[in-house]
């Protein structure tokens, strides 16, 4: 912290200083991983995931504009994306046929208007109060727009939703999106322009200012921004965004269900930005790619996977409050002092510990969950046991008890290290 | 006519007192430690569920003493080793904290329970007509569950108004922030005053479990419309809390036994057009589907025209 | 030997704020003139901080009128006084800790520049906000701390950041709230040059209680006791008038 005063007077920011591939390199590069994600992982599990990813990004992103840029704690953010794909759907039954000049990639666009619009309507109201009011709002909201649609039928199709068929629209190019590959590259492709829109965004005016009235709402106030107004545009932004999510959703699996704008959908897009880190820009990409990826595979692993999922949630919030990201900006002045191979020698001192305890944890849980369907005999990381039993509920308990207790030994000496060579780095 | 009428007062003001006896711990806890107890309806179906683990082995009797008493000990331990851990990272953090609680309360539930609702009884010594009017039986246990909820009320009220911890509590709700100056045994309060509000959202779900459904998605449910109690109460408002209960369980009793949809009010000759179809589901839905969403509507109607909420004092 | 002439910039006529049964302001009187260094003394709980949080529309007045030039502003909200060019610090140190020092200053001068709510442009690239914003970092003597969260600056540094945030803006009166308040004497000699460099060409109303520090800056002083100004006049006079010594300066100029 200290460094800046330390050396000579440090130079201020220049707009007019740096490359053009120091600006935009970052951008080229994600440009060619999205073209290339495809040519590496080129299963059908693969690319539905991948479409699934760049879904949850473009949605957590537009979640993060209202908790990390701004401060504000909604739980009602699928109401945006449900319509938006709800809105998307409709159009694209409203236009099949293919006689309407309307391509299925523009399609997103329909979802960024419908998410807009709702997003003015319920910010007019939600962004009346703040903090604690304002998420008790957004949740009342929330469950007003879900149990409405249950009510109207016709619009979001009561239980079994609104299905859709995504090819029967014109098709310039030859592009049927038929084939899984072209939906992927679509949602690619609005991915990447919903990223650099919503980072743009944070690099304006009004992106700054969202901050001010994140840290101090008060004090924003006094250099001439009325906070409402502020919370406002940004929940209606939000709402934008959101739609573009929902529609590549509704693009993508062609369905869209009434569960998709309720509390369910909106508690998961709060895990996967926090989990992912919301301080920072790349946090909600990293919870999205990470949440989505579980939920694919763990799901195949564990019948109570939902459960570690909420416990991994609360973790994060406990230990890791600024998520995946903030961990990884954590290795930044040890990279920057050159002592980060070092100090990671000492990581695995809390990690194996943490897996091991985990491990205890969770063959707990398993267990536990096996004798409450009715059964006993299961296999645990393919060791085959009894559930009622005592050695495994024994190992179980000692596994959880010896690995947490280790954990925080050597989490506590991961921290001295850790500080002692960022000290070390200042220092120098 | 005035059958329905008396039946669904009755009715609505046990629900309203229900809702109160969760809406009455949620509100300490908020004026107090400045959290909004997120999960405050997961410990609610806690109580239902040990409850009814109870009462299926001992009986419900013992339940509804013991359930509170582990519902309370399990929220002291949340607010020893969690709460105040999450705590200087700020209000957000915590509020997400006890949402996560929420999370994992409901999958742990479904782990041990299922998804599928459980057999919780009434106990027999109350299941029996209380008293029939026109005809319609009304339960016993019903009276119970509002002679209880009743009986916590008064007690409550003489907590708060006699002892030393109810002016604690009093303080803490006229002038918030001001327990921290309470001195060293600030922690202890403050877990204590966690345990006891969740152990009430406890009792309650110990006395509703038999008369309502106890299945895994009973918090999901009713942690909502708790929430709306608090904020059209306006936050941290003991007596707007104990008004906005009474009027959500009325407002919803009352729709629920009404069958009247707009097109029996405005005939059937609704406009033709495209519109039409979607127009239809709001022209014949009766009055009984919409309750679900009354509480909602009734939110957004206080925010635009009274955003601090009944007797809400604070901006947040 | 006072700069004032006699157009009052700030004018406050009866002005009163009640909390419950308790009258904090009962009846204040006072006129600011263009360009005066005008310091509010008054001994601890005389209303003093509640005044400027009436003037500056932290709290709405119960009953009076609050001028500025000419215009009504009692119980207008923060940021609508604010745009109308009058600015405030705080007692209790209030800036934007995990901002950097830079964005701290720069959104300070954002709304004054017109760029608002603007969603459109590239911050960076506000050539006019960037020079601003280096000019006021000089001023405040915290250019070289820039690139730090504001959160982890000293107190003084903290101190004057309020400062700078207070004066980023194009606001041309300027309320400051104990701005030496808990510094140590080299530290105040620096934030007292820096208020005589910042007030010039602006309006000053500061609350001071260092009677070093009021004066050696104020060109008119006001005492606030028990809710009224009873006296508004130069230093001189103050010091000589009987009843402030009576009310208030009785102790310390004895």
């Amino acid at each position: 912290m200290s460094r800046a005063s330390d050396a000579p007077a440090a130079p201020v920011p220049d707009a007019g200083r740096g490359s053009f591939l120091a600006a935009y390199g970052i951008w080229i590069a994600l440009a060619i991983v999205i073209a290339a994600l495809p040519h590496i992982f080129s299963s059908g599990l693969a690319l539905s995931m991948m479409s699934v990813m760049g879904t949850m990004i473009v949605f957590a992103l537009s979640y993060n504009m209202l908790l990390g840029q701004t401060g504000l704690l909604s739980f009602g953010h699928a109401v945006f994306f449900g319509l938006g794909g709800f809105f998307a759907v409709h159009l694209m039954n409203a236009l099949s046929g293919g006689e309407a000049p309307m391509p299925l990639i523009a399609f997103p666009l329909v979802g960024a208007l419908a998410g807009l619009v709702f997003g003015i309507v319920v910010g007019a109201v939600a962004t009346r109060r703040a903090g604690t009011a304002f998420a008790m709002i957004t949740l009342g909201i929330g469950e007003l727009v879900a149990s409405s649609a249950l009510i109207l039928r016709s619009f979001f199709g009561g239980e079994e939703g609104i299905s859709t068929d995504r090819t029967d629209l014109i098709q310039p190019f030859g592009l049927t999106f038929g084939p899984q590959i072209e939906v992927y590259y679509l949602i690619g492709a609005w991915c990447f322009v919903s990223m650099a829109a919503m980072y743009a965004l944070t690099r304006t005016p009004f992106g700054r200012i969202c901050n001010a009235v994140r840290e101090n709402p008060e004090r924003a106030r006094f250099i001439g921004y009325n906070t409402q107004t502020v919370r406002f545009i940004a929940f209606s932004l939000s709402g934008l965004f959101a739609g573009i999510a929902g529609a590549l959703a509704a693009i993508n699996f062609e369905i869209m269900n009434s569960a998709q704008l309720g509390a369910a959908e909106s508690g998961s897009v709060i895990l996967m930005t926090y989990i992912g880190g919301i301080g920072n820009f790349a946090g909600p990409v990293i919870g999205a790619i990470l949440v989505t990826y579980l939920q694919f595979t763990l799901s195949d692993i564990t019948d109570v996977w939902q459960l570690y999922f909420g416990l991994l949630f609360i973790a994060v919030v406990m230990f890791a409050p600024n998520g995946i990201a903030g961990l990884l900006t954590l290795q930044e002045p040890l990279i920057r002092a050159g002592n980060l191979g070092r100090v990671s020698l000492y990581y695995p001192l809390a990690v194996v510990p943490a897996l091991v305890a985990l491990a205890g944890f969770s063959l707990m849980v398993e267990m536990t969950y096996r004798l409450s369907v009715g059964g006993s005999e299961m296999s645990f990381l393919y060791v085959p046991l009894n559930a009622r039993a005592p050695l495994p509920w024994l190992a179980a308990i000692v596994l959880l008890g010896g690995g947490g207790w280790l954990f925080l030994r050597g989490a506590r000496k991961v921290g001295q290290v850790y500080g002692d060579a960022v000290q070390e780095g200042l220092r120098r | 006519m005035f059958e329905i009428v008396f039946i669904s007062t009755l009715n609505g003001i046990l629900y309203g007192m229900l809702l109160f006896l969760m809406a009455s711990g949620l509100t300490v806890i908020f004026s107090m430690m400045g959290v909004l107890n997120f999960a405050h309806a997961g410990f609610y179906m806690l109580g239902a569920f040990f409850g009814f683990e109870i009462s299926r082995r001992v009986g419900f009797w013992p339940g509804l003493v013991i359930a509170p008493l582990l519902v309370g000990l399990i929220g002291m331990a949340v607010e020893r080793y969690g709460l105040r851990r999450v705590h200087r990272h700020g209000h957000v953090a915590e509020l997400l904290f006890t949402f996560g609680l929420t999370y994992v309360i409901q999958q742990a539930v479904e782990m041990v329970w299922g998804k599928l609702p459980v057999d919780y009884e009434v106990p027999r010594s109350l299941d029996f007509p209380a008293f029939t009017v026109f005809g319609t039986e009304y339960p016993a246990f019903k009276m119970f569950e509002l002679l209880i909820s009743v009986a916590i009320f008064l007690v409550l009220l003489l907590v708060i108004k006699r002892t030393r911890i109810g002016l604690v509590v009093q303080a803490a709700l006229s002038h918030p922030g001001m327990v921290a100056m309470l001195g060293h045994n600030v922690d202890r309060v403050f877990m204590l005053v966690f345990g006891v509000g969740v152990a009430l959202a406890a009792v309650a779900g110990v006395i509703a479990g038999p008369a309502l459904v106890t299945q895994s998605n009973m918090a999901g449910l009713l942690g909502p419309i708790l929430f709306v109690v608090v904020v059209v109460g306006g936050l941290g408002s003991l007596g707007g809390a104990f008004i906005a209960s009474l009027l959500i369980g009325l407002l919803q009793t009352f729709a629920v036994a009404s069958n009247a949809s707009l097109a029996d009010l405005f005939g059937s000759s609704a406009s033709a057009g495209a519109l039409q179809t979607y127009l239809s589901d709001i022209w014949n839905v009766t009055v009984a589907q919409v309750a679900p969403i009354l509480p909602y509507l009734l939110l957004v109607l206080i925010l635009i025209f009274r955003p601090r909420g009944l007797m809400g004092t604070r901006e947040t | 030997m006072t700069r004032s002439d006699h157009v009052p910039v700030l004018q406050l006529a009866g002005l009163r704020k009640q909390f419950g049964p308790m009258e904090i302001i009962r009846g204040v009187d006072l006129a600011v003139g263009t360009g005066e260094r005008h310091a509010v003394i008054g001994p601890n709980g005389a209303g003093k901080s509640t005044l400027f949080h009436l003037i500056s529309g932290h709290y709405r007045p119960s009953g009076g009128s609050i001028r500025l030039r000419g215009e009504e502003i009692g119980g207008m909200a923060p940021q609508l006084i604010n745009r109308r060019g009058l600015s405030r610090s705080f007692q209790v140190t209030n800036i934007f800790p995990r901002l950097s020092v830079w964005e701290n200053v720069r959104c300070a001068t954002l709304w004054a520049m017109g760029y608002r709510y603007s969603f459109w442009r590239n911050i960076e690239r506000l050539a006019d906000a960037r020079r601003r914003t280096e000019e006021i970092l000089t001023e405040i003597n915290l250019l070289d701390r820039w690139r730090t969260p504001a959160g982890v600056l000293t107190y003084a540094e903290q101190r004057s950041l309020e400062i700078g945030l207070t004066i980023a803006g194009s606001a041309d009166v300027l309320l400051f709230d104990e701005p030496t308040a808990g510094m140590s004497r080299a530290e105040t000699d620096r934030i007292v040059s820096l208020i005589r460099k910042v007030s010039e060409n602006r309006t000053l109303l500061m609350i001071e209680h260092d009677m070093g520090v009021v004066f050696d800056l104020a060109d008119r002083i006001s005492v606030l006791v028990y809710g009224q100004v009873i006296a508004s006049d130069t230093p001189e006079r103050i010091k000589a008038n009987a009843e402030v010594q009576l009310a208030y300066l009785g102790t310390e100029a004895a």
